[in-house]
């Protein structure tokens, strides 16, 4: 599954996050926004996720067929009547797919809605208070981490019988919100002894109008890729939690389509289309949401941005492979004559 | 040393703590389950498991919410977790105790094939940005957004079958026993081929990316500036400088990252029908046999929280400054 991405939320022991989002300037604000939209990362992802939406708003009405209707055709591949195939009871799934996408969606926004907030009440109020606060927040969030979710959800899910989307996206977001609420602190710690905090102190601003109009603005490229990075998550643990069956299996989602299509041996009976198609579905989904996560990634820190053409040709002939961080070296330029005594400590050190 | 006595003692806090979350889930659910089980097992229930159901769900009404709690403490102390109604009469600890080798062996074996292949695929694709290895990105991002178990099925689809030399289920074949043999080994590796290979391309990916993303912050230091400066081969200043120091947050990541693995694995297992702890716990949750779910989450978690305590030891080994402290 999937191990953050955004190196945003790779947390230095003792030196706070590696990126550290650039203060914001009043005049230039919407110009970074379309910045950001013209990343081209970022701009495939957003498409791809407005796709998903408009499907998950419309699925339900524009699906050919009632996606629990049984039909005459039993496991049949992808023809034009029924464009991904059907299964054992003749259900259309494409209308299973459509139908299915707003569960998906909802429960994944929602649980990175619920996952966030907690996060940042947690995080940002563990770092920005210190002391015993921060003590007690800290442990809270480390023991949350190391508890393996998956399990967890399982057998929360299992025990609240047929539990609900809203409770699914609930359970989730409950257990989901701690590695977020570590990146918000470490990035918090690295904020609050900057001067435009302290001046804001001086000044007498209270505590929680520091967080929310000093802070946070300065927070939001974390939290929003710590929103996203949650939304892939909790839509991979519904997805889980239907394939195996614990969940309410009376709505549709991505993950009943499988749980069926496994339990009924569509492998065994060769049915490509009816795990096929779904599984694509949330790869698609994954895929533009850590696109996304990609742009904000290289909006806040540019040097992650994969390098164009990088190779070279100098007026006289030489090629020069262009890397950020580094002084371009002419290859096969002459060696200077002083550089051999110079280099051989170096030389003995090499070795 | 004292950084070690702190994470042990960090641990046992977390260890407590999920003990005491297993205490309490049982307790949420509404009504009486125990009635609805008796009814669904029909006399097949001795009067003895009954009983440890009742205090199992903390409906036993003589005594309080706090002796109930001594009391499961004592019964976990004696490696008591009660009796498993799928494979009843077994305990649940001799149900655990057959399955945990066989996901113990996947998950370590992969794992640590996944961390070390993919930390040296991101290296090379951090320290040759802007070349070929940039097409790493776009495949890895795919995979990392894939569900372990789906990439399951799709590799039983392709690769296994009744001709096929990757057999599609199970840990080993049908008419074997197991036993330490050469017929049995063998076979044994022969069925966990697949499994290992699903868990292993759906998590070598987010090594690479991290890892990528943390050489690309680490090469534009000074000390690399500084090792090139110094005329030193450039696999050296890769390896033994950037690749060195962009080591340490990935594996402080192995924290998070595990838990993932482990849940995904619990699914691979689930779909090859691999004899480890994720099958049992689907059996489990098809029976609603809540001891038998409860002592595998036990398990899973007290199995993760020791592989961060190696996580944490190697840190320890590989960054001097935390061994300053100590």
């Amino acid at each position: 599954m999937t191990i953050p991405t955004s190196s945003i939320e790779q947390v230095i022991p003792g030196q706070g996050s590696m990126a550290q989002p650039e203060e914001p300037r009043p005049g230039r604000s919407r110009r970074q926004r379309f910045l950001f939209v013209r990343n081209k990362k970022a701009a495939t992802g957003l498409v791809i996720l407005a796709g998903y939406t408009i499907v998950g708003v419309i699925g339900p009405w524009v699906a050919p067929y009632d996606p629990s209707a049984r039909g005459n055709d039993l496991v049949q591949g992808p023809s034009a009547a029924h464009w991904f195939g059907t299964t054992h009871l003749g259900q259309d799934v494409f209308s299973q797919i459509l139908v299915g996408t707003r569960s998906v969606m909802l429960v994944g926004f929602l649980a990175g809605a619920i996952a966030t907030v907690l996060s940042v009440l947690i995080g940002v109020t563990a770092g920005y208070l210190g002391g015993k606060t921060d003590d007690s927040l800290s442990m809270l969030t480390n023991v949350v981490l190391v508890i393996p979710a998956v399990p967890l959800m399982i057998i929360i899910t299992s025990v609240l019988n047929n539990a609900s989307d809203m409770l699914v996206a609930l359970v989730i977001g409950l257990t989901s919100w701690s590695w977020n609420a570590r990146v918000l602190r470490a990035q918090t710690l690295s904020l609050r002894r900057r001067d435009f905090v302290e001046a804001s102190r001086a000044s007498g601003e209270s505590t929680w109008r520091i967080i929310v109009f000093e802070l946070m603005p300065n927070l939001t490229a974390v939290i929003a890729s710590g929103f996203v990075g949650t939304v892939i998550f909790a839509v991979l643990s519904e997805i889980t939690l239907a394939f195996i069956g614990v969940v309410s299996n009376s709505g549709w989602n991505w993950g009943t389509i499988l749980f069926w299509a496994q339990g009924q041996q569509a492998l065994g009976q060769d049915a490509w289309w009816w795990f096929v198609p779904a599984g694509l579905a949330i790869a698609l989904l994954g895929t533009s949401l850590s696109l996304i996560n990609f742009g904000i990634d290289e909006f806040v820190s540019p040097r992650l941005r994969s390098a164009g053409k990088t190779k070279l040709r100098t007026a006289s002939g030489r090629t020069v492979r262009m890397r950020i961080g580094f002084t371009p070296v002419l290859e096969n330029s002459p060696l200077p004559k002083t550089h051999a005594v110079v280099a051989t400590p170096v030389m003995r050190e090499a070795k | 040393m004292k950084y070690i006595l702190q994470r042990l003692a960090f641990y046992l806090f977390t260890a407590w703590a999920a003990i005491t979350l297993n205490f309490f889930i049982p307790r949420l659910v509404p009504g009486d389950p125990v009635q609805s089980l008796i009814t669904k097992y029909q006399g097949q229930l001795s009067t003895k498991s009954i009983q440890s159901l009742y205090v199992l769900f903390g409906l036993d009404k003589d005594k309080s919410l706090w002796s109930q709690y001594i009391d499961y403490w004592k019964q976990l102390f004696h490696g008591d977790l009660g009796l498993s109604f799928t494979f009843f009469p077994a305990p649940v600890s001799q149900v655990i105790g057959q399955a945990l080798p066989w996901t113990l062996l996947l998950v370590g074996i992969t794992t640590v094939i996944s961390f070390v292949l993919g930390t040296s695929l991101g290296v090379v694709a951090g320290w040759r940005r802007g070349s070929w290895a940039d097409g790493l990105l776009p495949v890895t991002t795919f995979f990392s957004s894939v569900p372990y178990f789906w990439l399951g099925i799709i590799a039983i689809y392709l690769l296994a079958g009744p001709d096929s030399f990757f057999p599609s289920s199970g840990g080993f074949d049908s008419g074997l026993v197991p036993a330490w043999d050469q017929y049995f080994i063998p076979s044994a590796i022969q069925h966990s081929l697949l499994p290992a290979l699903t868990i292993l391309i759906s998590s070598v990916s987010g090594w690479i990316l991290s890892m990528r993303n943390m050489m690309v912050t680490v090469s534009s230091e000074d000390y690399i500036t500084v090792a090139h400066a110094k005329g030193l081969p450039e696999r050296r200043v890769a390896v033994a400088y950037a690749a060195r120091n962009a080591l340490l947050p990935n594996i402080s990541g192995f924290a998070l990252a595990l838990g993932f693995i482990v849940g995904g694995t619990l699914l691979v297992e689930i779909v090859f029908s691999y004899p480890g702890l994720g099958y049992t716990l689907l059996q489990g949750l098809g029976a609603k046999d809540y001891p038998l779910m409860q002592g595998v989450f036990l398990v899973i978690t007290i199995s993760v929280l020791v592989a961060n305590l190696l996580a944490d030891i190697a840190y320890l080994l590989l960054d001097p400054r935390t061994r300053k402290e100590g």
